[in-house]
C-alpha cells in the first residue's frame, strides 16, 4: 500500500537571494490533516520556506505540489523546469491561506471589512453575503464585538485572530503561519495560540514556523529543525526531541527555555 | 481703505482661487499620468514621466509661464493669458503632485500587498481597494500643502498679463499710494483662503479615521 498523498511535497527546493543560498535542497512532506511546524535559529530559512510554498518567494530550482499539483513551476517534457501560467498559480495558490508575523490586515478596513473583502472582490460574493460570512467567522474566534473596529482599534492579538479569519473565510485547504506569534506579548500570544489548537483540533493541515517550542512539540505532529537552509532532523516530536539528539537541537533548546523549551531539556 | 478699493481685491482673489484650483485639478489628472508613466514597466514611459518631473520640478514656474506664454502663439495658438496662466501652473503643479504620488504609492507596506495577493486578489484589485486608499490617506497632507503653495505661486501669473490678487493690489497701490494697506489686506486674502484650504485637508484627514498604518 502507497503512503497517502501528502498535502504539500516540497522536492530539492533551493532559494539563492543573490549569491547566498538560503535554502539549499529542501526535500519534506506536509501531511495532510495534521500540524506540521518549522523550527530553527534564526536566519535557517524557515520563513523562507514557508514564503517559497505561498509562492512568495520564487524558488530558484526545486519543485512544489499542493495536492499532487504543481505550484508555479513544473517538470517540462524534456525535463527542464518550466514556469506555469498566471492563472493556474492563482488557482492552486487559492487553496492556500496566509498568516503573517506582523498580521498585515488592511487599516482602511473594519475586522470585517478585512474578512469581507477578497469574498466580495475574489469570489463575487454580495457585499451582504460575505459581512454575513465574516461575521460568523469573527464570531467563532469569540470577535463578534469588534466586528465593527478598525485594525488600529484591536490589540496585537485581536489583530492577528482576525487575520487568520480572514484565511479561514477563503476555506483554504493548507494554512501557513510565518511566526504568527513572534510580534506579540506573551500575554497575547496565549489567545492566538489557542485560535490554532483549535484549528488544528478540527484537523486542517497547518504548517507554521515558530519559536513556540512548547505548542510545536505539543501541537505539532511533525517538526522539521532547519539548520543553515537545510533540514537537520525531522519526525515526529518524541523523535526530533528524544535524548539522545542532535547537539545543534540542543544548543537551539537552551536558547528558548521561556518559550516551553525547558521541558525538553 | 475704502470698501469699493477691498471689494476690488476680493474680485480679483477670486481669478486667483478659480486659477489654482482649475491648475490644481487638471495637474492632479496629469500627475496621475505621469506617476503611472514612472512606475511603468515601459522603458520610454518611465523615462518620459522623470524627465517631465525633472523639467517641471528643476525651471521656475516664472519661466515656465513666459516660455509658455510665447510659446503658444509661436505654434499658431492664440489663446488668452488666463489659459496660458493655468496651463503654466497645471503643469508645473503635476510634476510635484506626481512626485508626492509614487512617493505614497511606494510606502504602502509591501505586507499588506502580499496578503492582497494571498486572498487571491488581481493585481488591479490590489491596486484599486488596498494600495490606492492607504496611498491617499499617506499622501493627503503633502497634497495639501502643494496646494496651498499653488495658491500662492498664482501671484506669478500676472507676468502674463493675468490680473489675480497681487497684481490688483500693486495696481491699485499704484494709484491710490497707500501700498502698506493695499498689500496687507492682499496678504490677508490669502492668508484666509489658505486657512480654509487647510482646514478642508484637516477635515478630510479627520473623515479618514482609521489610524495609524
Amino acid at each position: 500500500m502507497s503512503a497517502p498523498m501528502p498535502a504539500v511535497r516540497i522536492e530539492g527546493l533551493c532559494k539563492d537571494f543573490g549569491t547566498t543560498r538560503v535554502l539549499d535542497g529542501i526535500d519534506l512532506d506536509i501531511p495532510r490533516g495534521k500540524v506540521t511546524c518549522l523550527i530553527g535559529p534564526s536566519g535557517s530559512g524557515k520563513s523562507t520556506l514557508l514564503r517559497c510554498v505561498a509562492l512568495l518567494e520564487e524558488p530558484t530550482d526545486g519543485y512544489i505540489s499542493i495536492n499532487g499539483d504543481p505550484l508555479g513551476f513544473d517538470r517540462g517534457p524534456n525535463g527542464a523546469r518550466v514556469k506555469l501560467p498566471a492563472r493556474q498559480i492563482r488557482k492552486v495558490r487559492s487553496r492556500i491561506g496566509m498568516v503573517f508575523q506582523q498580521f498585515n490586515l488592511w487599516p482602511h478596513m473594519t475586522a470585517v471589512g478585512n474578512v469581507s473583502e477578497a469574498l466580495v472582490t475574489v469570489r463575487g460574493m454580495s457585499r451582504a453575503d460575505a459581512e454575513e460570512r465574516a461575521r460568523k467567522e469573527l464570531d467563532a474566534i469569540g470577535l463578534g464585538a469588534r466586528a465593527g473596529h478598525y485594525p488600529s482599534e484591536l490589540s496585537g492579538g485581536q489583530q492577528q485572530r482576525v487575520a487568520i479569519a480572514r484565511a479561514l473565510a477563503l476555506d483554504p485547504g493548507i494554512m501557513l503561519f510565518d511566526e504568527p506569534t513572534a510580534s506579540l506579548d506573551p500575554e497575547l500570544t496565549g489567545e492566538v495560540l489557542n485560535v490554532m489548537r483549535r484549528l488544528a483540533e478540527s484537523g486542517m493541515t497547518m504548517l507554521v514556523v515558530t519559536h513556540e517550542i512548547g505548542f510545536a512539540a505539543s501541537v505539532g505532529s511533525k517538526i522539521a529543525f532547519l539548520d543553515h537552509g537545510r533540514i537537520l532532523v525531522e519526525g515526529a516530536p518524541g523523535e526530533v526531541f528524544a535524548k539522545p539528539r542532535e547537539p545543534r537541537i540542543d544548543q537551539f533548546l537552551e536558547t528558548y527555555l521561556d518559550r516551553g523549551a525547558a521541558t525538553l531539556l | 481703505m475704502s470698501w469699493k478699493l477691498f471689494w476690488l481685491l476680493v474680485e480679483a482673489a477670486r481669478l486667483t482661487v478659480l486659477l489654482s484650483a482649475g491648475a490644481i485639478a487638471i495637474g492632479f489628472l496629469i500627475a496621475c499620468l505621469v506617476c503611472a508613466g514612472m512606475l511603468s514597466h515601459n522603458r520610454v514611459a518611465r523615462g518620459a514621466g522623470r524627465l517631465f518631473v525633472s523639467f517641471f520640478r528643476g525651471t521656475p514656474l516664472l519661466v515656465q509661464l513666459l516660455l509658455i506664454y510665447y510659446l503658444l502663439p509661436s505654434i499658431g495658438l492664440d489663446v488668452p493669458s488666463e489659459v496660458a496662466a493655468i496651463t503654466g501652473m497645471a503643469l508645473c503643479t503635476a510634476a510635484y503632485q506626481a512626485e508626492i504620488m509614487r512617493g505614497g504609492l511606494g510606502a504602502v507596506p509591501s505586507g499588506l500587498l502580499e496578503a492582497a495577493e494571498m486572498t487571491g486578489m488581481s493585481a488591479a484589485q490590489t491596486f484599486r481597494r488596498i494600495r490606492l486608499p492607504i496611498a491617499f490617506k499617506l499622501t493627503l497632507p503633502a497634497l495639501v500643502s502643494e496646494a496651498i503653495m499653488m495658491l500662492k505661486s498664482s501671484s506669478l501669473v500676472s507676468v502674463v498679463g493675468v490680473i489675480e490678487l497681487t497684481r490688483m493690489a500693486q495696481d491699485l497701490a499704484a494709484s491710490t499710494y497707500r501700498p502698506l494697506e493695499l498689500y496687507a489686506a492682499a496678504g490677508l486674502i490669502y492668508l484666509v483662503i489658505n486657512i480654509v484650504v487647510a482646514l478642508l485637508g484637516t477635515g478630510l484627514e479627520a473623515r479618514l479615521r482609521w489610524g495609524r498604518i
